[in-house]
């Protein structure tokens, strides 16, 4: 139990965090923004199960370990694709969605 | 007795085509005609044994007993059955004795022939593969090997005339044999199938039997007023008829000269045409009981037709090469014509063993003739008897061979031909006269045609030619000597000792009235040639235009291939061929092609949505997950 703030205050919080997340991943132009909405969505992700985890099972700690894998997940996840934007630079020349359609039909 | 080596005879010239033909870059030229040859002699020893110890030691209580080597190869019902073996008896003895003496001599005769050839190796691996087909033709020992081997012999006689495979010529030739001879084994094929059906079994042994169930029950059944043995055993005959080149399956023989001359000596001449006769001979019980010999019947007049008809033909044409192969055609008519008047006991026989005999002497004095006619072509380069004339004095060896085997084809008396053509009249005389007095016609037109050629070629005028015509090498002019004796020698076998339908050896004894009308009508044949072409004259341009019509139809050879052109061209290209693709092409084509047609511009409406943006893709994924989303939950709450 959190002092003075409720389940639902935190989980509206998760909610505005994941659903900026997804709106970035959807407008952005820019793939390193793009990259920044899918940590978003992850960090919502991870605050979820660990304030789940607090107030269901108080005497245990699955959720907050959990939300340490999401962080580690994240933190690799970022390298990979932050070596694939680079690639793509080089390719390219740019780092901007548009110029990533070749592979369309 | 064991006859089992001769499974050898046919095995060795498979081998050689195997080695000759897989390595024959590797090989060099001065070496696989020798290989050929060899073993090409090994088997003629192994037939001459063969056939010496059979005639002299094959009988059990004065019959010829059957020698069989088989083993079971294909099981279709418990009855029948392919079997693959060797059938050892009196006329497959002889046929190998044939097959393998012209075979040696002629794969002799080509290592001076093709000399200098860029094909040399690939032309002795054919003879070879050729030799092992007529080989299994000869002693095969039901139906269904029989047409197997028919059909090789078929295919290495399509490879051979197409030898030449650059001439646009040759290639169509090649391609007419086969379609003709293909076109009537499809007749053969349905035979053997009908013989299969209604008897069940193709061994030649039952078949032939003359007190077994297939003789004595073949009024069984019956089709459109004959039986349906009848009706196959005709039907074999059309498959008979096409490789002997009989009317009207005739058309592919002289097309068959564009390849090289030892082939048309070795198939054209002397082996694989004559192949229908022996297909004929093989089955002649069956031929003769099966409903009192009407097939028999069949067999004769198409015989004495094309005897006929071929030799009309031959008076006109003036390739060399096509004289010949109209003279073998009628010969071959000779052949059918005197089984189909032969009997089946003792002294009946006659026509049968004549047949036989007259296939062995024709094989030999046809082969030389073509041997010959080979030297004459090697040393001028020329088919036509207008480039030729007064080739006596080049081509001394030649000259003499080639005027024995003439000598011996016009049945003039004490050479070879004389005294089997005299057994095939004495037979036809016996049995029907109209077939008689057209063969002793043809005896006269033979002669006539013959002389005009040996006339043509040696004496008359000396033409401009190249270089001077020199004589063939030895490996040329030994074989052409050896079949010149064979020419001579072949007639004093008394082949009645060996060969008769009912294997019991009989007495046939010449019948001089009938010889000295046949051989006065040859001689009368030579002294017209000899007139008309033994000095430059015009009798025969005045004969040919007093003939007129005639004489253009006869040398334009009846129009048969423009009929064949008309009923192929117009008939079954124009009126079948074409409709029918038509047909394929806006129908079956057009149906499969709007399909596809349909299908693109579906796709060229919908492929927008592959827009290659992830964030496309990932608006999608995550829309179908909100749908699925809503209805799981809807569901819930209900």
């Amino acid at each position: 139990m959190i002092e003075g703030i409720s389940i639902y205050e935190i989980l509206t919080l998760s909610s505005i965090v994941f659903f900026i997340g997804v709106y970035g991943f959807f407008t952005r132009e820019n793939l390193i923004t793009v990259l920044m909405s899918i940590e978003l969505i992850l960090n919502a992700s991870a605050i979820n199960f660990v304030i789940i985890n607090t107030y269901l099972y108080p005497d245990f700690l699955q959720g907050a370990v959990f939300s340490i894998f999401i962080i580690a997940m994240a933190a690799a996840e970022t390298a990979l694709a932050i070596a694939i934007i680079i690639n793509l630079y080089k390719l390219v020349a740019s780092v901007e969605v548009k110029d990533t359609e070749r592979l369309k039909y | 007795m064991d006859f089992s080596y001769t499974i050898l005879i046919p095995l060795i010239p498979l081998a050689l085509f195997v080695i000759l033909g897989l390595f024959s870059k590797k090989i060099p030229a001065s070496i696989s005609g020798w290989m050929g040859s060899i073993g090409l002699g090994v088997t003629f020893v192994l037939s001459y044994y063969a056939a010496y110890q059979y005639y002299l030691n094959g009988k059990l209580n004065g019959v010829y007993q059957p020698f069989i080597y088989k083993y079971n190869w294909l099981n279709f019902t418990d009855k029948l059955h392919i079997d693959m073996g060797v059938l050892i008896d009196p006329i497959s003895v002889m046929m190998l004795v044939v097959v393998s003496t012209i075979s040696f001599m002629v794969n002799l005769y080509s290592i001076g022939y093709m000399k200098g050839d860029d094909g040399f190796t690939r032309f002795f691996a054919y003879l070879a593969l050729f030799s092992f087909s007529m080989f299994g033709l000869v002693l095969s020992t039901n139906l269904f090997q029989i047409y197997i081997f028919w059909e090789l012999v078929g295919a290495s006689s399509f490879l051979l005339i197409g030898y030449y495979y650059t001439k646009p010529s040759a290639v169509s030739a090649a391609k007419k044999a086969f379609i003709v001879t293909r076109f009537a084994d499809f007749g053969f094929l349905v035979g053997i199938l009908i013989i299969g059906y209604y008897t069940g079994t193709w061994d030649f042994q039952e078949l032939n039997n003359p007190e077994g169930s297939v003789i004595t029950n073949w009024a069984a059944t019956s089709f459109m007023g004959l039986s349906v043995i009848t009706w196959a055993l005709i039907l074999i005959f059309m498959g008979g008829a096409g490789k002997s080149a009989m009317l009207p399956f005739h058309i592919w023989l002289p097309d068959a000269m564009e390849g090289p001359t030892p082939v048309s000596a070795l198939i054209h001449a002397a082996t694989m045409v004559v192949a229908g006769v022996y297909l004929v001979a093989r089955l002649f019980p069956m031929y003769y009981f099966v409903e009192d010999g009407f097939a028999l019947q069949v067999v004769a007049y198409v015989g004495a037709i094309s005897s006929l008809f071929a030799a009309i033909i031959a008076l006109t044409q003036n390739d060399i090469k096509r004289v010949l192969a109209f003279s073998t055609m009628s010969q071959i008519g000779y052949m059918m014509l005197a089984l189909g008047v032969s009997g089946y006991h003792g002294h009946d026989g006659l026509g049968f063993m004549a047949s036989m005999f007259h296939l062995f002497t024709h094989a030999m004095f046809k082969g030389l003739l073509f041997l010959a006619a080979g030297s004459v072509i090697h040393a001028i380069h020329s088919n036509y008897l207008q480039d030729m004339g007064g080739l006596r004095k080049y081509l001394p060896i030649t000259h003499i061979t080639f005027l024995i085997a003439a000598l011996s084809i016009s049945g003039v008396p004490l050479f070879a031909g004389f005294f089997s053509k005299d057994e095939i009249l004495a037979a036809a005389y016996e049995n029907n006269m109209l077939i008689y007095i057209s063969s002793v016609f043809v005896a006269g037109l033979t002669a006539f045609y013959m002389f005009r050629l040996y006339f043509g070629i040696f004496w008359g005028k000396e033409k401009e030619y190249e270089h001077t015509p020199h004589e063939s090498p030895m490996s040329m002019t030994i074989p052409m000597m050896f079949l010149a004796f064979m020419s001579i020698a072949g007639g004093y076998i008394h082949f009645s000792k060996y060969i008769s339908p009912d294997h019991m050896p009989f007495e046939a004894h010449l019948n001089y009235y009938l010889a000295a009308i046949a051989s006065t009508v040859g001689l009368i044949g030579i002294v017209l040639a000899f007139i008309f072409y033994k000095k430059e004259n015009n009798l025969s341009e005045r004969f040919s235009h007093a003939f007129g019509v005639f004489y253009k139809w006869t040398y334009n050879k009846f129009y048969f291939d423009e009929i064949y052109l008309f009923v192929t061209k117009k008939i079954i290209f124009g009126l079948v061929a074409t409709p029918a693709a038509w047909f394929d092409k806006n129908v079956v084509d057009a149906s499969m092609i709007g399909i596809g047609n349909v299908t693109e511009s579906f796709s060229e409406k919908i492929k927008g949505m592959q827009s290659g943006k992830f964030q496309d893709y990932a608006m999608g994924f995550i829309s179908g997950g909100v749908v699925i989303a809503i209805v799981v939950f809807y569901l819930w709450i209900n």
